[in-house]
């Protein structure tokens, strides 16, 4: 494809992004290929989802459905959901305790470690029928994925070729899933939000500080989180993850009111009727209220106050993503706290008082760019060149370290660009 | 019995017809002093998980998600259609009866072009005070559960 060349970047720092990326079809088979199904580790589920021996969770990587389950000695084991025989979807149903999985279309048998067990009239019918003698079951398993496991969170790599786990999240992202799965996790449910947009506004959208109290009026007009609280972005060394922060009423309603007044934006402050709503309970020693983090290419772990979460996003076409929320609390929380939990639940999710607003934004995004390919969006908050962390809110400076280790994958890294 | 049934279908009716015409100070006044009101995915209610796409188990905390819903919250820019059906009655009380209705929302936006965006049911528990049927508790189990785009206005 000619289009697809390192030519395609105006500039070498990242900071202007063709809307083509968005909506050509052969970059989004590209991006399957050697994104989802190449050297990155995607989130799977977590532990405490499939406990005991046979539980099984399906998903996906990119578009390509998983089955992750708990074999018969304790072990996580993940494969892609496909039949060696005719490609269909093996295990069909979401979640459940099985001891095989068997594909319906002519019940050939898979173990829990993804070997071929059985196939029906293997040898035919009075010997007449089935299959050649030469036909090597050992060969046709589900094909197997890598899975590593940070405190209770699943990853799994359906290459052969990525970096270890650890050096993949880097020490920044581990530092953070070690610090949120401190404690053993229950999940609380599900939530899901079908976008009409490309996959990839929603993984800017997680990295981009400078939008959430401007997009999210909620924030700023209750008083829960302000781009003048003491924050920042923090990457891994490679710049593909990132992790947004702020702390709990580091700023002056004062200082709030004389900043986002100069910038002319609306900051008339409005009292809740139900103030708990969006009161944040400090549950460890730091004051960090609001922690984001996005890791390459997927998922993102959230604690918004007190709601935690993790996000996947779910690529279906090149038109549109699902986000797949799992909703946490600690396995030992009492149950005062698992209220307060789901009433912040409010906050997040396709209905949150502070998150529908991306499902919009994205949206008229991605309708509007469409016509108009060669033209490209602006990513220069916080300034251009140099990809580093800051300790300032108004930036967007993570979405070029996105785009950089994507050009990377994509074969498509123009000389001299920056890292 | 029959003059409840007449009033739970003229409370369901009013509900609907109240949130297409984006009248949310009329609709707070369908429920009672004391309410809940919540709205449940289908996959979390069948695993019997509590999380809750919208989730106000006070009248406080239903005021102030209208409140938001005016003076913070931006969404795509559409109009309701409430389809509700037949109710069920499940259960008579002195106090009020406890029903069931299946529901759909369609949302059309401002070109014209309409889209289902979502079915389930409605399981409320209603409250007779002086004369009058108020929403005590609604429920809304959502069979839409992957809510396309966002979900803002009430269902």
């Amino acid at each position: 494809m000619a289009i697809l060349t390192s030519d395609i970047w105006p500039t070498l720092d990242y900071s202007r992004v063709p809307f083509r990326l968005y909506h050509d079809a052969e970059i989004y088979a590209r991006e399957q290929e050697r994104i989802f199904r190449g050297p990155v580790w995607s989130y799977l589920c977590l532990d405490a989802e499939i406990p005991n021996p046979g539980d099984f969770r399906a998903t996906y990587v990119g578009e390509t459905p998983i089955i992750v389950n708990r074999d018969e000695t304790g072990a996580v084991k993940a494969f892609v959901n496909r039949c060696a025989h005719r490609g269909a979807r093996v295990r069909r149903e979401l979640s459940g305790n099985a001891k095989n999985h068997i594909c319906i279309y002519h019940q050939w048998c898979y173990g829990l470690d993804g070997r071929l067990t059985a196939i029906p009239f293997r040898r035919g019918i009075r010997g007449k029928g089935g299959l050649d003698a030469s036909f090597d079951m050992c060969e046709h398993g589900l094909r197997p994925l890598q899975v590593g496991n940070v405190n209770g969170v699943l990853f799994g790599t359906i290459a052969g070729d990525a970096e270890p786990l650890e050096d993949y999240l880097g020490a920044p992202i581990i530092a953070e899933l070690r610090r949120l799965f401190e404690r053993p996790v229950r999940v609380l449910g599900y939530t899901r939000q079908r976008v009409r947009g490309n996959w990839k506004l929603y993984a800017e959208n997680t990295r981009d500080n400078y939008h959430a109290s401007l997009l999210h009026e909620f924030l700023v007009t209750f008083g829960l989180d302000r781009s003048t609280q003491v924050g920042g972005v923090r990457m891994d060394a490679r710049h593909r993850h990132n992790i947004t922060w702020a702390e709990a009423g580091s700023d002056t309603d004062e200082f709030a009111h004389q900043a986002y007044g100069s910038a002319q934006v609306r900051n008339d402050y409005l009292s809740l009727k139900e103030p708990e709503l969006v009161r944040f309970r400090p549950e460890r020693n730091d004051n960090l209220g609001l922690v984001v983090t996005s890791v390459f290419p997927s998922a993102v772990f959230a604690q918004i106050s007190n709601s935690l979460a993790v996000r996947e996003i779910r690529p279906r076409g090149i038109d549109e993503f699902e986000v797949f929320q799992t909703m946490i609390g600690y396995a030992d929380d009492p149950p005062e706290m698992t209220l307060h939990r789901l009433h912040q639940a409010n906050l997040v999710g396709p209905a949150g008082l502070v998150s529908m607003e991306d499902g919009e934004a994205i949206e008229i995004v991605h309708r509007t760019s469409k016509p108009e390919p060669e033209r490209t969006t602006i990513i220069e908050l916080g300034g251009g060149g140099v990809i580093s962390d800051r300790d300032y809110r108004v930036t967007d400076v993570p979405l070029r370290g996105f785009w950089s280790y994507y050009a990377e994958l994509m074969g498509i890294e123009p000389a001299g660009a920056v890292r | 019995m029959s003059a409840d049934r007449g009033a739970v279908q003229d409370l369901l009716a009013e509900y609907g017809a109240l949130i297409d015409a984006a009248k949310f100070d009329e609709w707070l006044g369908l429920f009672a002093a004391e309410c809940c009101y919540q709205v449940l995915p289908r996959e979390n209610y069948d695993r019997g998980l509590p999380v809750a796409l919208i989730f106000c188990d006070s009248r406080a905390l239903l005021e102030d998600r209208i409140r938001a819903l005016r003076e913070a919250n931006k969404y795509n820019i559409h109009t309701d259609r409430h389809i509700i059906g037949l109710p069920r009655i499940l259960m008579h009380a002195a106090d009020g009866p406890t029903v069931e209705a299946p529901f759909a929302v369609y949302q059309t936006d401002q070109e014209g072009e309409t889209r289902l965006f979502a079915t389930g049911i409605y399981r409320d528990r209603l409250e007779r005070a002086s004369g009058r049927l108020t929403i005590r508790d609604k429920l809304i189990l959502l069979d839409t559960f992957a809510i396309p785009s966002l979900l803002a206005t009430p269902l």
